[in-house]
């Protein structure tokens, strides 16, 4: 047994993880720095009552407005549709870079996420910015192309300029236990990012059970992931607040035991401004302040963005506002 | 035989479709005319309001987009759900001091102006829509059009039939309603919108409120997606700085009679726009 160390949150945290060692013999995991991962099962019941307690914390005025300025610096604005022209394209960026051109304080968002082909538009339109672009790349959403065509995929997707690639885990080959073959396949899709940085998604919907999304967690984190990602938003189940806690818990064990950090991107289905404070909630009070930065927490949305922005208007206007007050995406 | 426990009714608002208690927890006691608690009714803060503008905005297309004749048909059907609970609409008028007789015959009057409006819906374009001649080779009309989200306030008296004689019109030409009804009549607003929930009416085109209305006026007359306010219900001396709130966004303020039917009212919650067309040869 390892002393756990002191972690951040409040005092009253519920235990969601029981103490004895998994019995899994078959994955056993070991860190990039060599440290074998100690996978422990998750319980669900008491997972579920703590992710339901991040959603009850009163966000006071004062701090509403760091809370969406820090959620819109967080977030990869999105478009990933088989619609997507380059004009769209350009539109997102320019958002991005300004969300709201009436108020110059309001921080650019931290990348803007497209598919491959798109990546060289949104390249030309963010460069010089702070904004980073991500490619979903390597056969989104599904994954089921061969290896070497995946890894075409992110090359030409880093080769055109995409400074971060999202892939997808082989559900198929994880869910029969094939946890080599998922670990190998990161591996090399890592290798053929070069400097790009590498978020991997579970696809938490198709995963079936928290025991499974943690064990995808750290293969996926000892496998070389910068970022672990819950879901594609192609299918029903996107992020939750147990999936995404889930993660956390697990990132923040693998920080623990291996002392490597890694990001969590939480995607699908974050449309609310209030849906986001929850989630920084979460991180700040899993993972602690210093997960609170782009760097190591993203949100993956389209509509979110508005949201926030009309959260705004509200605080500085004192009216409510609606949809006619921002762009139409 | 045991006497029956009472099963009392919850009185609680209407968003989207839902009857949800308020978020902020409140509630305010109706008092009958002999000083004996009635019942705990819900009383709307102003995110309830913020969330029954949201619904009704999202509600609003769908609406509006349904053919006339349809609309028509679901407003008649409220009328027919209403005739089915008569009894229930007279006893609660009752209860909140409503004679016998003039209670019956206003919930009479108000199941049959819903049945007026329906009839209108496919209708009073034909009245309100006009040919312009103009100087020129050209078409020209002009046509009503819904405004969008309304906000309605009720009048006090009469109770039933003045909420109906207000929210009736507003739907016809395709707007959805945000409904502020005050403390003096909650029980058959809240009715009226259990007879709306269950009248093929599509969730978020009603949202009724009950509450302290002076409280949430100002909300609503600020909000930037609510189109027009409808200010029958509300007293004549209300304050200037209040109603200049409407100007921001430039609702339309309408103010008209408690107990109404005409055409004309139909117009009052209605965009006139009109369209110039090239005559062809």
């Amino acid at each position: 047994m390892v002393t756990p160390s002191p972690r951040p949150g409040r005092l009253d945290e519920v235990s969601t993880e029981v103490a004895t060692p998994s019995a899994s013999s078959v994955f056993a995991p070991r860190s990039r720095s060599g440290v074998a991962l100690r996978v422990t099962p998750v319980d669900e019941v008491g997972l579920e009552a703590r992710a339901k307690t991040f959603t009850t914390r009163s966000i006071k005025t004062t701090s509403k407005r760091a809370a969406i300025h820090l959620a819109i610096s967080c977030i990869d604005l999105t478009t990933l549709e088989g619609m997507d022209t380059p004009g769209k394209v350009a539109a997102l960026c320019r958002k991005a870079v300004r969300p709201d051109p009436t108020d110059a304080a309001i921080p650019p968002v931290a990348a803007v996420c497209v598919y491959p082909q798109m990546v060289p538009v949104a390249v030309k339109y963010t460069a010089g910015t702070p904004v980073g672009v991500a490619s979903v790349a390597g056969a989104f959403p599904s994954g089921q192309s061969s290896l070497s065509v995946r890894i075409a995929d992110i090359e030409q997707a880093v080769a055109d300029g995409a400074s971060e690639i999202d892939i997808v885990i082989s559900r198929g080959a994880f869910l029969s236990g094939d946890y080599h073959y998922v670990f190998n396949e990161i591996e090399a899709q890592k290798a053929a990012c070069g400097r790009a940085h590498l978020k991997v998604i579970l696809e938490t919907g198709e995963l079936g059970s928290f025991d499974q999304i943690r064990k995808a967690s750290m293969l996926a984190m000892a496998a070389g992931a910068d970022f672990i990602k819950t879901s594609t938003g192609k299918v029903a189940n996107n992020s939750s607040m147990p999936v995404a806690l889930c993660m956390a818990e697990a990132i923040r064990d693998y920080a623990e035991q291996t002392g490597e950090v890694v990001g969590l991107k939480v995607a699908g289905g974050i449309r609310t401004a209030k849906q986001a404070w929850h989630y920084l909630v979460l991180i700040g009070e899993t993972l602690g302040a210093d997960w609170l930065t782009p760097n190591r927490f993203r949100i993956g949305a389209s509509s979110l963005l508005n949201d926030l922005l009309l959260q705004l208007q509200k605080l500085d206007t004192g009216r409510y506002s609606g949809p006619n007050y921002v762009s139409v995406d | 035989m045991a006497e029956r426990l009472d099963v009392q009714k919850t009185y609680k608002l209407f968003i989207g479709g839902a009857f949800p208690r308020s978020e902020s927890g409140r509630t305010f006691a109706l008092v009958g005319t002999d000083g004996s608690l009635i019942a705990n009714v819900a009383q709307a803060s102003r995110k309830d309001l913020r969330d029954a503008v949201v619904a009704a905005r999202s509600a609003q297309a769908g609406w509006a987009a349904r053919t006339a004749y349809n609309r028509g048909q679901i407003l008649y059907r409220v009328a027919e759900v209403m005739e089915g609970r008569r009894t229930q609409f007279v006893e609660e008028l009752r209860r909140c001091g409503v004679e016998a007789s003039a209670a019956r015959q206003e919930v009479e009057r108000a199941i049959d102006r819903w049945v007026w409006y329906a009839g209108w819906c496919d209708k009073f374009h034909h009245l309100a829509g006009t040919v312009n001649s103009v100087a020129g080779p050209y078409f020209n009309f002009t046509m009503p059009e819904p405004t969008g989200v309304v906000g309605i306030l009720t009048p006090d008296a009469p109770g039933l039939l003045g909420l109906v004689s207000r929210l009736a019109p507003a739907l016809v030409s395709g707007n959805t309603a945000v409904v502020l009804t005050g403390q003096a009549s909650p029980l058959t607003a809240v009715s009226m919108a259990e007879v709306v929930a269950t009248s093929d009416v599509p969730g978020g085109v009603v949202n009724i409120l009950t509450g302290e209305t002076h409280d949430l006026l100002p909300w609503l007359l600020g909000h930037r997606d609510v189109n027009a306010v409808d200010l029958t219900g509300a007293s004549p001396d209300l304050e200037a700085s209040v109603v200049a709130e409407a100007a921001e966004n430039v609702k339309r303020l309408i103010r008209g009679e408690p107990d109404d039917q005409s055409p004309y009212v139909i117009a009052d919650f209605c965009e006139m726009k009109t369209v110039w067309h090239p005559v062809g040869r």
